[in-house]
């Protein structure tokens, strides 16, 4: 097989590979702030669940959450596995990141000075208005690097769907380099992923340098 | 004359520590008032009670006539949330750290809560924004953010934030402690015009000659209590008290 075919395959692949990215960060860092705030909830059970969960989350491999999340309803309640392997793919790695998210999240919100509470009390924003206007804008500012971190990783960590065989370009790549018994698949994805996380690194310094009009 | 504000048998603890002893306090409308005493005498304490950022265990918190909380059988009872917010619009605070909203520019932190908390028209609020930071002295730096501003200019942004939402009464903890003191002096020729102006203000304060010039009455505070209050050239120049002198004593010493 030539280096043009294997590359057009994977990059056929690479699409799904965007697909489980993208979607992943569209429900993992809204789901992330809810658990954040379950999880600093004044309910102590709620605290003490979410904390659980995350710990759980955040201290098994994603490669079992994905096999999880895939085949437990099969073996559980005998329901049919997914024909379509990108839904449970992007649950499993969903729930997984806002565990990530969460604590990230968790941790910006407490850095954050209890006079910025006070200072809006006084004036008399409610609490959400305090939450929207004044806190969550610092926090995004003060945690964007641990989410360039989570970010870079995710890409990265798309490689995983070949647990499950989903035709991301990495279970293309890896196919491809069983068929052909060829390392070159290997160092055409690897490319795939360096290019992207530059793309990544990018972006994010970009939305960096946005909020760095003040300290 | 009535009494803009009037605080009656205030307790408060934290954990077992009883911190405000069953003190009183009133303030007439266009008194200035000065608090004194030294540190961890409760002060902050009793200002962060009579703006509500700290609940009182007993005792009655009545702004205007309209009691925010009210003693019973020696538990302070808080009004619901509506009378709340009428009685905290009645109020400003001036932090010793300024605590202005970093990410907004100096315009938007005095525009931001007339705007959204008192419903106010944008057009209106940008001109007094814009009166208030010329009187602070401070117009030509509306466009600027906090980190861009020396410690005397951050706290005379957070006096026009303030004093933007036209508050009756007007609190300022320690406003200069925080600054070095070069800059102290600004802030005090500031705290002076609002004076002059008749601003009703509860001020916490380590300068004694700035209480002695501008407050029409000085509460010395310690353990909890009032030791002893009264006419400012009294207190200051001539008290009678042993717990008094001792600290004007040491406050002349530094
Ligand atoms: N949130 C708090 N928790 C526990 N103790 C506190 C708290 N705030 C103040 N105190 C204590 O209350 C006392 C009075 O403090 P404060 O009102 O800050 O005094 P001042 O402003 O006169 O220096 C001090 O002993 C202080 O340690
Ligand atoms: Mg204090």
């Amino acid at each position: 097989m030539s280096l043009d075919t294997m590359i057009l395959k994977m990059g056929e692949g690479f699409g799904k590979t965007c697909a489980i990215f993208f979607l992943t960060l569209l429900f993992s860092l809204p789901l992330g702030m809810l658990v954040a705030l379950l999880r600093m909830s004044k309910i102590r059970v709620v605290s003490w669940i979410t904390r659980f969960v995350i710990s759980v989350l955040r201290g098994t491999p994603l490669m079992l959450q994905l096999l999880a999340v895939t085949y437990g309803p099969f073996y559980l309640f005998g329901l049919r596995v997914a024909r379509n392997k990108l839904v449970p793919v992007v649950i499993a790695f969903a729930i997984n990141y806002a565990a990530y998210f969460a604590e990230i999240y968790r941790g910006g919100i407490e850095s954050m000075p209890v006079g910025q509470y006070e200072a809006a009390e006084v004036l008399g924003y409610s609490k959400t208005q305090t939450f929207m206007r004044i806190i969550l804008p610092q926090v995004v500012k003060r945690i964007l690097p641990s989410i360039t971190n989570e970010v870079v990783t995710l890409v990265k960590d798309t490689s995983m769907a070949f647990t499950v065989a989903y035709q991301e370009m990495f279970t293309i790549g890896k196919q491809i380099a069983n068929s052909q018994s060829s390392f070159i698949p290997f160092l055409v994805a690897g490319a795939f992923y360096y290019v992207f996380n530059l793309a990544v690194d990018f972006v994010m310094g970009r939305a960096e340098k946005a909020m760095s009009y003040y300290k | 004359m009535e009494n803009l504000l009037e605080i009656k048998h205030i307790r408060k603890s934290f954990g077992g520590l009883e911190v405000l002893t069953d003190l009183n306090l009133s303030v007439r409308k266009n008194q200035v008032l000065s608090i004194i005493g030294p540190s961890g005498s409760g002060k902050s304490t009793l200002l962060r009670c009579a703006t509500l950022l700290e609940k009182m265990d007993g005792g009655d918190l009545v702004y205007n006539g309209l009691y925010a909380a009210r003693d019973e059988n020696g538990r302070s009872v808080y009004a619901p949330p509506k009378t709340i917010r009428e009685v905290r619009n009645m109020f400003g605070l001036v932090f010793q750290n300024f605590n202005l909203f970093p990410h907004y520019s100096v315009l938007k932190n005095v525009m931001e809560a007339p705007m959204l908390v008192q419903k106010r028209d944008k057009d209106e609020v940008k001109k007094e924004a814009l009166d208030l930071l010329e009187q602070m002295g401070l117009r030509d730096k509306a466009d600027a953010y906090p980190c861009q501003l020396s410690g005397g200019q951050q706290q005379r942004v957070s006096i026009a934030r303030a004093l933007a939402m036209n508050p009756k009464i007007l609190f300022f903890d320690e406003p200069t402690s925080a600054l070095d003191p070069e800059l102290t002096g600004e802030i005090l020729k500031v705290i002076r015009g609002l004076a002059e102006k008749k601003m009703t203000m509860v001020i916490v304060t380590h300068e004694m000659a700035f209480a002695r010039d501008v407050s029409d009455y000085v509460v010395f505070m310690d353990g909890g209590v009032i030791v002893e209050e009264g006419d400012p050239k009294d207190v200051i120049d001539h008290p009678t008290r042993e717990r008094t002198i001792q600290f004007l004593r040491r406050m002349r010493e530094q």
